[in-house]
């Protein structure tokens, strides 16, 4: 029903996934780093549907389902980890975990 | 049906930008639910209805609520009168307009295309589950270890447990 060029709905899916990733290496807060990684799967998602469309295929729904239970289980874990990253370092900042990083090289 | 589709577009693109650059956590939770659903009326729209549900259910219902759930615990950007400034118009009045506007789309869209069953273009959730469980069965599978690890894991780090020191890092 849509007339639109697949090219263009792609180009959408781009930007939405571009966004994320400016987020991603934008912000500090891990919180929204965590947002960002959102918006990148849920574009990732859009391209399957978008291809699914083109070919009247069932198969990008299927997998749309998959990128959500992935989705939904990096939000838990990765929940949890800010929640212990906050107890610890009493900030949200991901620069103060740095623990592992070598202190001679600054 | 395109103008539905552009308009859409172009409410998930403003509200991702708006997303990635408020400084309040809460505010941005409530741009990026806001473009959760604008790319799922964009699923409505090419053909996927059971995705579109999908996605306002489990995206901006349930990890969103977990998001919130997470900010709230650990009172990010606490001030006085935080209900004072939640009351405020200025903060939720341009999500809620865009939200208004994404109905009036999938009202017109509904309105279009008559019920959902005489569409003709759609895949419909039948054809998607005979898919699930036939082709992708193992996939099923595989996802659900993976959601069983999640728990366990999710379970496993937020557990208030004492503070574990590895014994060659322990103060002599």
């Amino acid at each position: 029903m849509l007339t639109i060029p697949i090219e263009t709905q792609i180009l959408f899916a781009g930007i939405l996934f571009f966004l994320g990733l400016i987020g991603l290496l934008v912000r500090r807060n891990m919180i929204f780093m965590l947002m960002s990684i959102e918006i990148m799967l849920n574009s990732a998602g859009l391209v399957f549907i978008i291809a699914g469309n083109h070919w009247k295929q069932p198969d990008g729904q299927v997998m749309f389902i998959f990128i959500l239970t992935v989705a939904a289980v990096e939000v838990a874990i990765g929940l949890a980890l800010i929640l212990q990253v906050y107890h610890h370092y009493k900030t949200l900042d991901a620069d103060a975990v740095n623990k592992l990083r070598d202190q001679n090289s600054k | 049906m395109d103008v539905f589709f552009y308009i859409a577009v172009a409410i998930a693109i403003f509200s991702t930008i708006m997303a990635i650059s408020r400084r309040n956590a809460i505010h941005a939770l409530l741009y990026l639910i806001l473009s959760l659903l604008a790319v799922s009326v964009v699923f409505y729209l090419l053909s996927a209805p059971f995705i579109a549900a999908l996605e306002v259910i489990i995206y901006a219902g349930a990890i969103m609520v977990l998001f919130i759930f997470v900010v709230m615990m650990l009172n990010i950007g606490l001030e006085k009168s935080m209900e004072k400034k939640w009351l405020n118009p200025r903060m939720w009045i341009i999500p809620s307009l865009l939200a208004g506007i994404l109905l009036v789309v999938l009202f017109l869209a509904l309105s279009n295309v008559g019920s959902l069953t005489e569409n003709k273009g759609d895949i419909l959730p039948k054809q998607v589950g005979i898919s699930l469980f036939s082709t992708y069965l193992l996939g099923v599978e595989i996802a659900g270890i993976l959601l069983m690890a999640g728990v366990i894991g999710a379970y496993h780090l937020s557990s208030q447990n004492k503070k574990v020191t590895h014994r060659f890092l322990e103060k002599k």
